[in-house]
């Protein structure tokens, strides 16, 4: 019961936060210099689609009228035209969006793994030296930008020894049967790996460390000392005891690191020429392409805030003492 | 968020107003990382103070050769310690003031982050009801913007400019701190010497600001130091993106003209190494303090 009414009011608040940032992005847009008109209406486009465009936002309207209108648009997912690729917003984001996630999961993936073994194995080997080496280390690669990271691989691997290409997600001229068949090719991996690469060494710093905090709390718990006395042996302690109880904040921070990816993989795609959505956004706040600009903003932060309702939702789902706790 | 802060730290709260400050900054000269990280923040802050006189080259200055022609791509430690770039600029001139940028930048976006965060956190826990409220459903919003992408929208109406990131961050990152602090007064506004200082007829903004406020510092401290690594890298990406102020040197731009400059694809580390090695040492001296605060705040993990 108690968990049922909290699930809908965590839904009903991200609800809100996802209709004010629409409405501070509405705002932005419209507080910007130049006509309303320049927020949705590029003098490119011919008078037909520029009569349209005035008429489905209503932009000879009131502020008012027209918020009303872009907010009734959202909800049927039209954010308008772009100015530079001429199509519906909502389709161009939508290809973009796809490379992006294909990247955010291939590096979480391969970050959490690594991370998570080896923030068990630091927690196992507190107070040794490879800890007082290891520790450093992890800190320092989560304060290296993901983008020079991604720079210094770059000049080594693709320039220098020639394994993998510079930019891209696909080599030109290639053509593929669906979109599926694209992110699923060799080709498309062997782009694939270096931006994850980049990626994954800035976000495999926060698994380890959290998994090893957890450990080490975890490992002084009752219940691990019980299991100690009843004579089972240290490895089945870790892993069927101590690891599956400490995974827990950790599946809900990789929920909150895809939310959060989405957006912080701005640079890193930027670097590798990486068509996703954060180099949409880049490219069309850079061009002026303001309707582009607001719906890849308006992707990026709906993943965001979906993903921390995700993560709210699995911690209270993975641990039940939660849900009677009341809020945090 | 799955960690947070146990109030063991603030125990003996109530004997010093400012003992919990104090103990912060002797265990920071005990702790060997916090030393590291006090050490690393004091050259680089005098880098930043002194450019001028360490800098042997104005950084946007185009240097010649003495035959006349353009002194690009000279290589390190000849007449130039890191060489120039392809337009014959000083990099180690460019580097020195590139600090000078950087730490504006972050400790300006730190102040500001920590002065908010704690501010909310303090009046939103103190005074509980419809002001926590509200305060807690702004920062909820705040949490769900995607900070990147918005200092990038934001710099699309502003003028192109690195206080775009000290705007930015102070708009979007405040909520971590004020949610840890609001806990933490949650459960200092409990205790005995509040309780003392109640009794005793003292005017709740004296409560708060005399004999609560100083029980957080520490706490604003840790966040703080991690905010200025933070807004160092976001200054960072945000100039390399294209969007930083136009002829402020910083280490983000200088990486941003390597990158279009094909630096990668010919192979001239000594142009792009430096900036990222100065970015880490920079952030990682933010880890290191905040973790010598941790020792105070987490002591159970000293075990």
């Amino acid at each position: 019961m108690q968990g049922s009414s909290r699930l809908v009011s965590r839904l009903v608040l991200t609800l809100f936060v996802l209709w004010t940032v629409a409405t501070i992005l509405f705002l932005i847009f419209r507080l910007m210099p130049g006509s309303p008109l320049a927020a949705f209406v590029s003098p490119t486009f011919t008078p037909e689609q520029q009569d349209s465009l005035r008429r489905q936002f209503g932009l000879d309207r009131t502020l008012f009228d027209q918020y009303l209108l872009f907010i009734g648009n959202l909800l049927q997912g039209n954010l308008g035209e772009s100015f530079f690729y001429k199509r519906p917003v909502g389709e161009v984001v939508m290809t973009a969006f796809a490379n992006t996630i294909a990247l955010t999961l291939g590096s979480l993936i391969v970050a959490y793994t690594f991370g998570v073994l080896m923030g068990a194995m630091f927690a196992w080997k507190r107070g040794t030296r490879v800890e007082a080496v290891g520790i450093p280390i992890v800190l320092v690669t989560r304060a290296a930008p993901e983008f020079w990271l991604g720079m210094v691989l770059l000049a080594i691997f693709s320039f220098g020894l020639g394994w993998f290409p510079g930019g891209g997600a696909n080599s030109a001229g290639q053509s593929f049967s669906s979109e599926w068949a694209r992110i699923f090719s060799l080709d498309f991996l062997r782009h694939l790996i270096l931006p994850a690469t980049a990626l994954a060494l800035y976000l495999q710093g926060l698994p380890l460390l959290l998994m090893r905090t957890n450990m080490l709390e975890v490992m002084q718990e009752d219940f691990v000392t019980m299991a100690r006395m009843k004579g089972l042996s240290n490895w089945a302690i870790v892993i069927r005891h101590a690891a599956r109880n400490a995974l827990l904040p950790v599946a809900t921070a990789f929920a909150l690191g895809i939310g959060q990816s989405v957006g912080g993989n701005v640079v890193v795609e930027t670097v590798f020429s990486w068509p996703g959505l954060g180099r949409m956004l880049v490219d069309a706040v850079a061009a002026s392409d303001y309707p582009l600009a607001q719906g890849a903003f308006l992707l990026i932060t709906t993943v965001l805030v979906t993903m921390n309702f995700v993560a709210d939702l699995l911690y209270s789902l993975l641990d039940p003492r939660i849900a009677h706790a009341g809020h945090r | 968020m799955p960690v947070t802060a146990e109030p063991s730290a603030v125990r003996g709260g109530g004997r010093g107003r400012f003992a919990a400050v104090g103990r912060a900054f002797a265990l920071v000269r005990r702790d060997p990382f916090a030393t590291a990280g006090v050490l690393i923040y004091t050259v680089f802050l005098t880098i930043a103070i002194f450019a001028d006189q360490l800098a042997t080259h104005d950084p946007n200055q185009i240097l010649y050769r003495p035959n006349g022609r353009v002194a690009s791509n000279l290589p390190p430690f000849a007449q130039h310690i890191l060489g120039t770039t392809n337009l014959g600029r000083d990099i180690y001139s460019q580097l020195v003031y590139g600090a000078r940028s950087a730490l504006i930048v972050g400790i300006t976006a730190a102040f500001a982050v920590v002065m908010i965060g704690t501010l909310v956190g303090l009046v939103a826990g103190f005074f509980r009801g419809f002001v926590d409220m509200v305060m807690m459903r702004i920062a909820d919003v705040a949490l769900g913007i995607p900070f990147l992408p918005f200092v990038i929208v934001l710099s699309s109406f502003l003028e192109p400019s690195m206080w775009n990131v000290v705007i930015g961050m102070a708009l979007v990152v405040w909520p971590s701190t004020s949610r840890v602090i609001r806990s933490q007064v949650l459960s200092l506004r409990e205790r005995t010497f509040v309780e003392a200082a109640r009794v005793t007829g003292s005017s709740p903004f004296r409560i708060l600001f005399v004999h609560i406020a100083p029980n957080v510092l520490p706490l604003s401290f840790v966040y703080g130091s991690i905010a200025v690594g933070w807004a160092i890298l976001t200054e960072a990406s945000v100039s390399f993106l294209g969007f930083g102020g136009g002829d402020t040197v910083s280490w983000g731009s200088m990486l941003q003209n390597a990158y279009a400059s094909q630096a990668l694809s010919r192979g001239w580390y000594h142009w792009f190494v430096p900036p990222g090695v100065c970015i880490i040492l920079v952030v990682v001296a933010g880890f290191f303090v905040s973790r010598g605060f941790e020792e105070v705040l987490f002591p159970r993990l000293r075990d």
